[in-house]
């Protein structure tokens, strides 16, 4: 399963197999080529595409233990049963899960539209077009990190609101991390809340990850995140993650800060992934949260938690479509395992359940 | 706070203000977008539900059809039903005979109920209690530290046998907490405990035993402001598994459309008792339905203006501002005057956010840069006494001095003066109980509970106090309000 991996640089005496360096090969120049935007010139790209292929020879892929989400979600139809007839009732459920208004008569016109195309008029059959639907919608080839171009440290910045689950999630990906072989460092940027480095260094010893924290109180976050890719660089670590402050996406001046962290961390390495921590239980806030934050932060990947309760997180569906953004990871829980790669079709029939 | 409700409300009235009667049809479409409003803003679809139900028996009542202006009894059925669920009139934090007083909180993980409950204790502390702040969050990581740096902050004790992080019980905790604080005479037990789902039975129970352990006169259920449609859930294993008392809803200084408040309340049927606003540790006030509902009707929170205000001004010198107003003879003295007084309130943000249309300006109020103020500050005292008292008389000559004497340009110069004298023109129309061009501000306004000089005037059908506008009003047609970026209080927008 894609995402199962990270990619390390590879002892000199093994070689690594051909097909996965093809595979690499590949990516990059994708990558290259998408990072060269519209204004530059070919030359450069070509020019880019030669740099990388340099370290992927020595790559190496290391596979991470494989965790399922199943555990967490539940359907959304425990209760409803739903009929050709009657699809408003599904529309309220959508709208229940937090899929939003304008998405959730989306899906219910298109529901519609294939149930007529295909006659279908059971509930299994309904339930079906719908699981189809949501897996399709949900289902993408951008869910695995990206720790795959060979140039480490791959840096992870985790941001979000206050509350979203960032600590903890940064504790579990540390860990599973560090299972697969990684070594993980983690800088301790959240110098504003209380008690937060403590915390993060708690995560650190339960995942046997290094810790970066502030040399004073209340330290300027970017310095610490600079003090972090410089330990990490020089620790030679596979990844290093750093938690950030708790901000709403409304606080023009906190935004700002979070983008200095990142241009910070970008003087002197590049930032693999920058992870919107999202609380499966907002609402149509988590829209303006994930804009926001993708302005500032330029983020790759969502990671939903909080699954484990009777929210569905649905709003992640219309970021998806409006804003590109994979949901990667899931939290399911406060205990280090509880967690794992967000999987389309997993969620769709986990929402929808058995007929 | 509540400010895209109340965008999509303001929007829908509009329409609604422009017609003179209203056909059934007019009502439903009106509560297709009310609905369509309270859904993106997070109500609860079963609260929607019943909200609409209830709003559209009323509107197509005898009540409208025989009212002089049925756009506006729609609106303040609108503006009743939601201080109805918002839980009528405000509540205060019940306290015991034999005091100590103890306050439970509880919530799900992230809903902010450790930083609440430093401010909870910072506040009770400020009105001459002795709080004490009980750990009895012994599940996340580091929670009790947490707790711990925040009763320093507080200036609040914290009770905290158990490290945490797993260990311990928090059970006995709370009991131990309640002894030691008859003991030591506090008169109010705080106890914070671990955020925890609806569905785990387990630590529902846990939360249950520390209540039936400590007795406590109010369980407070905490709740993130962002929160989706799940509050209803959320809400109801609370109060089926422990029993609240109270909620508190935090995280109202972000953009959330927050009608998590609507949904909790009109689930528990218990008031909400505080709003928190802030990350500071004094960023907590008491929650206002009446002012609430006003608020997503954007008829601004001009009551907790009026309150802040009165904390903060000295009332003869309010007394006086308010007489030079009407006389015409308010000056950049007292601008400035006022402007301290002003950041004595505190963030200037916040108390722009409850101005009545502010929401228009809510993007731009997010971004003021209180420097400004600095640099408003500077240009002012800059400038001679007899300038600051007549501005009339600032010709080039004198501006060009203004600005290098504040290090600022003629452009800001001549930018504050033109603030200055829209502010002035504005505040004199208010201080004669006339409504400033105020969008979303329905001509019929329910009575305020608050007995004020201006209600009166006001009732009268606040009438513009520019005579073309008041002849317009009467005439039943609506003219364009301008909204300036800039505000009445010398911060560019």
């Amino acid at each position: 399963m894609a995402g199962l991996m990270f990619w390390r640089k590879k002892d000199k005496n093994v070689q690594a197999p051909e097909d996965l360096q093809e595979q690499v090969i590949e990516e990059q120049i994708q990558d290259a080529v998408q990072t060269a935007s519209e204004a530059h010139v070919i030359e450069e790209v070509t020019q880019q595409v030669v740099e990388v292929e340099i370290p992927q020879v020595e790559l190496e892929p290391i596979e991470l233990p494989k965790r399922s989400l199943t555990k967490g979600i539940r359907s959304l139809f425990s209760r409803i049963k739903f009929d050709v007839e009657n699809l408003e009732e599904l529309e309220d459920v959508l709208i229940q899960a937090d899929f939003g208004v304008a998405a959730a008569e989306v899906i219910v016109q298109e529901v519609k539209n294939r149930a007529k195309k295909s006659g279908a008029k059971t509930e299994a059959e309904l339930r079906l077009i719908l699981t189809d639907l949501l897996t399709e919608k949900f289902g993408r080839d951008d869910r695995a990190l990206k720790l795959d171009n060979g140039v480490q440290p791959y840096v992870i910045l985790v941001v979000g609101v206050n509350g979203a689950g960032k600590t903890t999630t940064i504790g579990k990906l540390a860990n599973w991390l560090t299972q697969g072989g990684a070594k993980v460092t983690l800088g301790a940027a959240d110098t504003f809340r209380a008690a937060a480095v403590d915390q993060l260094e708690t995560w650190a010893t339960r995942s046997n990850s290094e810790i970066v924290k502030p040399t004073i109180e209340g330290q300027d976050p970017a310095a610490v995140a600079f003090e972090s890719v410089e330990r990490a660089m020089a620790n030679q670590s596979d990844v290093l993650i750093i938690d950030t402050a708790g901000r709403l996406q409304n606080k023009q001046g906190l935004m700002d800060e979070l983008g200095k962290i990142r241009r910070v961390i970008e003087k002197n390495l590049a930032i693999s992934e920058v992870l919107l921590v999202l609380d499966a239980t907002t609402g149509q806030n988590a829209m303006a949260q994930a804009k926001a934050f993708t302005e500032v932060a330029n983020v790759t990947g969502i990671v939903l938690t909080k699954l484990d309760g009777t929210a569905k997180g649905g709003i992640v569906y219309a970021i998806q479509e409006q804003l590109d953004i994979p949901v990667k990871l899931v939290g399911i829980g406060e205990g280090i395992d509880d967690f794992g790669f967000f999987d389309a079709s997993e969620f769709a029939q986990g929402l929808v359940g058995e007929s | 706070m509540f400010g895209n409700l109340s965008d999509r409300l303001v929007e829908t009235f509009k329409n609604l203000r422009s017609k003179g009667k209203l056909s059934a049809a007019d009502i439903d479409a009106t509560l297709r977008e009310i609905r369509r409003a309270l859904l993106e803003a997070d109500v609860a679809l079963e609260v929607v539900k019943s909200f609409i139900a209830a709003v559209r028996e009323r509107a197509l009542g005898d009540e409208v059809s025989k009212a002089l202006n049925p756009a506006q009894q729609v609106v303040q059925i609108v503006q009743e039903e939601l201080v109805t669920i918002l839980g009528g009139e405000q509540r205060r934090l019940s306290f015991a005979k034999n005091p100590p007083t103890v306050i439970m909180l509880a919530g799900l993980q992230g809903s902010g109920k450790t930083t609440l409950a430093g401010k909870l204790a910072k506040w009770l502390k400020d009105q001459g209690q002795t709080p004490i702040l009980v750990a009895c969050d012994l599940q996340r990581p580091n929670a009790v530290n947490q707790l711990q740096v925040i009763g320093e902050r507080a200036g609040v004790p914290v009770f905290a046998p158990e490290e945490g992080n797993g260990k311990g019980n928090p059970v006995s905790v709370a009991k131990d907490a309640i002894k030691h604080a008859k003991q030591k005479q506090f008169s109010v037990v705080i106890v914070d405990t671990a955020g925890r789902l609806g569905i785990d039975e387990e630590l529902m129970k846990q939360a249950n035993d520390i209540r039936k352990a400590t007795d406590p006169d109010e369980v407070l259920f905490v709740i993130d402001s962002m929160i989706g449609q799940d509050a209803v859930n959320v809400a109801k294993a609370f109060e089926e598994g422990v029993g609240i008392t109270g909620v508190v809803l935090t995280k109202l200084d972000g953009d959330a459309r927050g009608g998590a408040a609507l949904s909790v309340a009109q689930v528990t049927g218990k008031p909400i008792i505080f709003a928190s606003t802030g990350e500071g540790m004094d960023a907590f006030e008491p929650f206002y339905p009446d002012r609430m509902a006003s608020r997503i009707l954007d008829m601004g929170d001009i009551l907790t203006l009026i309150e802040q205000a009165q904390k903060s001004f000295d009332e003869d010198q309010a007394r006086e501002m308010a007489e030079k107003m009407a006389k015409d003879t308010f000056t950049l003295e007292d601008f400035l005057d006022q402007m301290q007084q002003l950041r004595k309130m505190g963030s200037i943000k916040n108390m722009l956010a409850m101005m009545p249309g502010a929401n228009k300006l809510k993007s731009q109020l997010e971004n003021i840069d209180e420097k400004e103020m600095d640099h408003t500050e500077a240009i002012i005292r800059s400038m001679t006494p007899k300038e600051r008292k007549d501005p009339k008389i600032l010709n080039g000559s004198r501006r060009l001095r203004i600005a290098k004497g504040s290090g600022m340009t003629v452009t800001d110069v001549n930018g504050l003066v033109n603030r200055f004298e829209q502010a002035a023109k504005m505040m004199k129309t208010m201080s004669r109980g006339g409504n400033p061009g105020i969008p979303g501000m329905p001509t019929g306004m329910p009575p305020m509970p608050r007995p004020q000089a201006k209600k009166d005037k006001g009732k009268k059908g606040s009438k513009s106090g520019n005579p073309a506008k008041r002849a317009a009003e009467a005439a039943g047609i609506e003219l364009p309000r301008t909204d300036k970026g800039g505000s009445a209080f010398g911060i560019g927008g």
